[in-house]
């Protein structure tokens, strides 16, 4: 549980590989978050809007990210989170998630986040700043 | 066109953190974690209740903003921002709105670019404010074009 507490600046967390996405993630997310927009559902709707299938939601995608500070709501909480979308993720896209320590000031650990696809592109990539208690 | 809504702010609306709501939100995103569902696990944490994910305030009802349409295609997500006193614990309210922080654009790929910036604030019943996000909203020459026809 106290892992965070023990990390060195430069060390990482545990990445997560996500399993390959599906149209059913995506449907799920659109009802949870209530984001219907058909780019990320339906066929025909993502190609009328000129791309080449569904995408994920970007939300989905930093929805995810966020679950490498999950297990540590004991020792503080993501006190800000802030993401730029670099790349769109496909179905079937295998989406690894990444936090690297950067910083430590005083109970605030700084975070560098990302998420990259099985080709190594990064799609999504921001900082998590950490609140310790 | 979306400058003069630039400082125009929404009505606030209650919003409750549901128990289900978050349930299905942390699902959906693959986090079911006890502490976002699981009773015993809420009661037995510093909060002494569950709480929801960072990203949860997505779900929300930010009101309407007047003047201010935003079709619902053809735009792109640019950035998020999430900044947080506390996390949310559920079952609480929270009064939600929106501003229209900046527009500006910029030359791209596909001709001038809008950037428009939302920021969206969560109120508890004492006016705090609890969370607040960003939503940098990108929005092509193409897609602007048909909203001033």
């Amino acid at each position: 549980m106290s892992t965070l507490l023990q990390l060195q600046v430069g060390e990482s967390l545990k990445e997560i590989q996500l399993d390959p996405v599906s149209r059913i993630d995506l449907i799920k997310y659109a009802g949870a978050s209530g984001d219907f927009n058909p780019i990320h559902t339906i066929d025909e709707e993502a190609k009328k809007a000129g791309l080449p299938g569904i995408i994920a939601h970007g939300m989905w995608t930093m929805g995810n990210l966020a679950k490498l500070f999950t297990p540590y709501f004991e020792d503080g909480f993501v006190q800000d989170y802030s993401i730029r979308f670099k790349g769109m993720v496909f179905l079937n896209d295998v989406i690894t998630l990444k936090a690297t320590l950067k910083e430590v000031v005083d109970n605030k650990l700084r975070f560098q986040v990302q998420a990259v696809n099985q080709n190594g592109n990064e799609v999504l990539k921001g900082e998590v700043l950490f609140t310790q208690f | 066109m979306f400058n003069e809504t630039v400082g125009k702010r929404s009505n606030k609306v209650k919003n409750v953190v549901e128990r289900g709501a978050v349930k299905k939100f942390a699902e959906s995103i693959g986090d079911l974690h006890p502490i976002y569902f699981d009773e015993e696990a809420g009661r037995n944490s510093r909060y002494k209740n569950n709480i929801a994910p960072p990203t949860f305030p997505r779900t929300f009802d930010y009101g309407v903003i007047e003047g201010l349409n935003l079709p619902n295609k053809g735009l792109i997500h640019g950035e998020q921002t999430f900044h947080y006193k506390r996390p949310l614990v559920v079952g609480e309210e929270l009064l939600c709105y929106s501003e229209v922080k900046k527009y500006f654009e910029k030359k791209g790929n596909f001709g001038d670019m809008g950037f428009l910036v939302l920021e969206s604030f969560g109120e508890d019943a004492a006016g705090n404010v609890i969370f607040s996000s960003t939503s940098t909203v990108v929005i092509s020459e193409a897609v602007r074009k048909v909203l001033t026809k």
